[in-house]
C-alpha cells in the first residue's frame, strides 16, 4: 500500500503545524487543538453526508467522548489519555450500534430529527444529573500520555494532531474504498444499490457506527484540551455547528474538514473579539456566501483550480 | 431444454384492483422472450414480482428450480437474476467507471472492504471490457450526467450484466431512445447477450423490435396473459391485434364511431 500524494501532503502539513505550534501564542495553539478535535466530529458528519444523510445529533457522540474522559478520570481513576479516549470511543460505538439499528431505516428530515432527538435526550439526562454537575458540568482531572504528564497545552495539541492525522489517513482510504463508494452510491440511487446485491442498511449502519466512534475521539480531545465537560456538548446548536463546518468545507476530501474547522474557529474568534454581540451574524453571512459562491464547500476551490489547470 | 424460470398462479392485487392474475409461464434456458401489452396491462407488475420489487399476492415463482417468491433484489441478484430499468437507475454524480467498479465489487462480494481502493486493476480491466462490448468506452471517465439517453440505457444494462447473471430482465430497453438509435442499441445488447449465453425476458412497446429480436412473445391485457407463443403466431392473433398492437380496432370503439 503506497503513500498517495494527498496523504504525503497531509503528513507534511501535520508536521509543519506541529512545529509551528512551538512558536505560536497559547491562544492559537488552543484554538488549533479545538479545531482539530472538532474536525474529527465534522468528519463523522461528512461520512454521513456522503451517504446522503445529514445528522443534527453528532453532538451526542461528541458529548459521550467528552464525558467518558471526565468520568473515567474522576470516578474510575483512569489517567492515561489514550485509555480515556478509547473509553469514549467504546461507549459511543456501543450506543451507535444500538441506535443505528433504528436510524438506518430513516432518511432526510426524519433521520436529521431523530439524531437530534437522541442528542437532546442525553442533554436532558445530563442536565438532571446532579452527580455530574448538572448544567455546570465538571472538570477533567489531570491526565498523562503513557506516563508523561504534559505541563502545557502543547501535549494535547500534539495528541490531537497525531490522532487527527491518523483518522484523516484512514478516512482518505475509506472514501476511496468499496464501502466508501457504496455510501456515495446509496446517496445517488438506493434502488440500483440493492439490485447490485449490496445491503444499503448494512453499509449505512457501518458508516454510522464509524462516524460515531470518530466523533467520540473529537469529544474526548476537546475535553482533554478544555479541561471541562458540560451538557452543552450534546445541545443541538453544537451539532448544528458541526453541520455548518461540514458545509463550509465540503465533502470532497478529508482535509476539507480540518481547513473548515480552523477557518470557523478563527472567524468566530475574531467575530467575537470585534463584534461581541452580533458575532453569530458574521458566521451566518460567511455560510451564506459559501452556499452562494461555493456550494460544494471550500474544497471545491482546489478541485476547480485543478480542473482549470488540466 | 432446461427450465430456468417458472411462475404458477402468479397474481398481484392492489386493494380492489387486479394488476396481474394467474400468470403461468415457463421459460427455458437461452430463450429471448418479449413481453408486450398496452399501458397498465400488467407487464411491469409481472417483471417487478419476478425481480423482488413487489411481493406477489398469490402464486409461486421458481428460478433454476428454487422458489424465489418473496426474495428481495439482493438475494435474487445472488441467484443470478438481474434487471435493467425503464428509466436507467444509475449513480448520476459518479463517473461511469465508478458505476461499474462498485457493481463489480458488489458482484465479488467485496463491497464492505474499507482500505483497498474500489478501482483495482482487475475491476478496471473488467469495466473497460464491458464498456467496449457496449460501445460506450468514450464515456469511461465522464459523469453519468454527461451521457446521452441511449448510452445511459447501455450502461444500465452493462451494470446488470456484471453480476454474471443467468437471466436478464430488460424493462423497455429502447424507451426514450431515438428511432435511429434503437436498432443499434438492441444489436449491441443482443450481441453481448448471445456471447454470454443469457436468457432474456424483455418488455417492449416497439413491435418492430419485438419481431426482430425475440423468438417468443407473451401478450398481456388487463393483468392476464392472453397469448404466449412464437412471435409470428402471437402478433397475428386477433385478440392481440385488438388489445395490444392496435392493428385491429376494438369492436366497441368502432361501433361508437359508426364504422360497423
Amino acid at each position: 500500500m503506497s503513500l498517495q500524494k494527498s496523504e504525503a501532503l497531509m503528513i507534511a502539513a501535520a508536521v509543519a503545524i506541529g512545529l509551528a505550534g512551538l512558536m505560536s501564542p497559547n491562544w492559537l495553539v488552543f484554538t488549533t487543538t479545538l479545531a482539530v478535535s472538532k474536525a474529527l466530529v465534522v468528519l463523522g458528519v461528512v461520512m454521513l453526508m456522503r451517504a446522503g444523510l445529514v445528522s443534527f445529533g453528532q453532538g451526542l457522540f461528541f458529548c459521550i467522548g467528552g464525558y467518558a474522559v471526565g468520568m473515567g478520570g474522576r470516578f474510575w481513576g483512569i489517567q492515561d489519555a489514550l485509555l480515556l479516549i478509547l473509553l469514549g470511543v467504546l461507549a459511543s460505538t456501543v450506543l451507535a450500534m444500538i441506535l443505528g439499528l433504528l436510524l438506518t431505516r430513516y432518511r432526510e428530515i426524519f433521520f436529521a430529527m431523530l439524531t437530534m432527538a437522541f442528542s437532546m435526550i442525553l442533554f436532558g439526562v445530563l442536565v438532571k444529573s446532579h452527580n455530574l454537575g448538572s448544567t455546570d458540568g465538571f472538570s477533567v482531572v489531570e491526565w498523562s500520555v503513557l506516563g508523561w504528564v504534559p505541563q502545557s497545552g502543547m501535549g494535547v495539541f500534539w495528541l490531537a494532531l497525531v490522532i487527527g492525522l491518523l483518522v484523516a489517513l484512514f478516512l482518505n482510504r475509506f472514501f476511496q474504498s468499496s464501502i466508501g463508494l457504496a455510501c456515495e452510491a446509496i446517496r445517488e440511487n438506493e434502488v440500483r444499490v440493492e439490485y447490485m446485491g449490496i445491503s444499503r442498511r448494512q453499509v449505512l449502519y457501518i458508516n454510522y457506527v464509524m462516524a460515531a466512534a470518530i466523533g467520540a475521539m473529537g469529544g474526548s480531545l476537546t475535553a482533554l484540551a478544555a479541561g471541562h465537560v458540560d451538557p452543552e456538548m450534546a445541545y443541538w446548536t453544537i451539532s448544528g455547528e458541526f453541520v455548518f463546518i461540514a458545509l463550509l468545507g465540503g465533502t470532497g476530501h478529508v482535509a476539507a474538514a480540518f481547513i473548515a474547522a480552523m477557518l470557523f474557529a478563527l472567524v468566530r474568534t475574531y467575530a467575537v473579539e470585534f463584534m461581541p454581540h452580533t458575532w453569530q451574524m458574521i458566521l451566518g453571512i460567511v455560510l451564506l456566501l459559501i452556499i452562494l459562491f461555493l456550494p460544494k464547500g471550500i474544497w471545491s476551490l482546489f478541485t476547480r483550480n485543478r480542473r482549470t489547470a488540466s | 431444454m432446461t427450465e430456468i424460470l417458472k411462475t404458477e398462479g402468479l397474481s398481484r392485487y392492489f386493494g380492489a384492483v387486479t394488476a396481474a392474475e394467474d400468470i403461468n409461464v415457463t421459460i427455458t434456458q437461452g430463450e429471448i422472450v418479449g413481453v408486450i401489452g398496452a399501458n397498465g396491462a400488467g407487464k411491469t407488475t409481472f417483471i417487478n414480482m419476478i425481480t423482488g420489487y413487489l411481493p406477489p399476492s398469490e402464486g409461486s415463482i421458481s428460478f433454476n428450480g428454487r422458489p424465489i417468491e418473496g426474495l428481495g433484489p439482493r438475494k435474487l441478484m445472488r441467484e443470478g437474476l438481474a434487471r435493467s430499468f425503464q428509466i436507467p437507475q444509475l449513480f448520476l454524480e459518479l463517473p461511469v467507471i465508478d458505476n461499474l467498479a462498485i457493481a463489480l465489487s458488489a458482484a465479488q462480494n467485496d463491497h464492505l472492504q474499507m482500505l483497498r481502493p474500489v478501482r483495482t486493476k482487475g475491476r478496471l480491466a473488467a469495466a473497460d471490457d464491458i464498456l467496449e462490448q457496449m460501445g460506450i468506452t468514450q464515456y469511461r471517465d465522464e459523469m453519468v450526467t454527461a451521457m446521452p439517453q441511449g448510452a445511459r440505457k447501455l450502461l444500465d444494462i452493462a451494470i446488470a450484466m456484471l453480476g454474471d447473471p443467468k437471466m436478464l430482465l430488460l424493462d423497455e430497453p429502447t424507451s426514450g431512445v431515438s428511432m435511429e438509435e434503437k436498432h443499434a442499441l438492441m444489436d449491441t445488447v443482443m450481441e453481448v447477450v448471445k456471447r454470454r449465453q443469457l436468457t432474456v425476458l424483455f418488455v417492449e412497446h416497439d413491435m418492430e423490435i419485438v419481431q426482430k429480436y425475440v423468438t417468443r412473445v407473451m401478450a398481456f391485457a388487463s393483468g392476464v396473459v392472453i397469448k404466449d407463443g412464437p412471435v409470428e403466431e402471437v402478433l397475428a392473433d386477433v385478440q392481440v391485434q385488438t388489445l395490444v398492437t392496435g392493428k385491429r380496432r376494438h369492436k366497441s370503439t368502432a361501433t361508437e364511431q359508426g364504422d360497423v
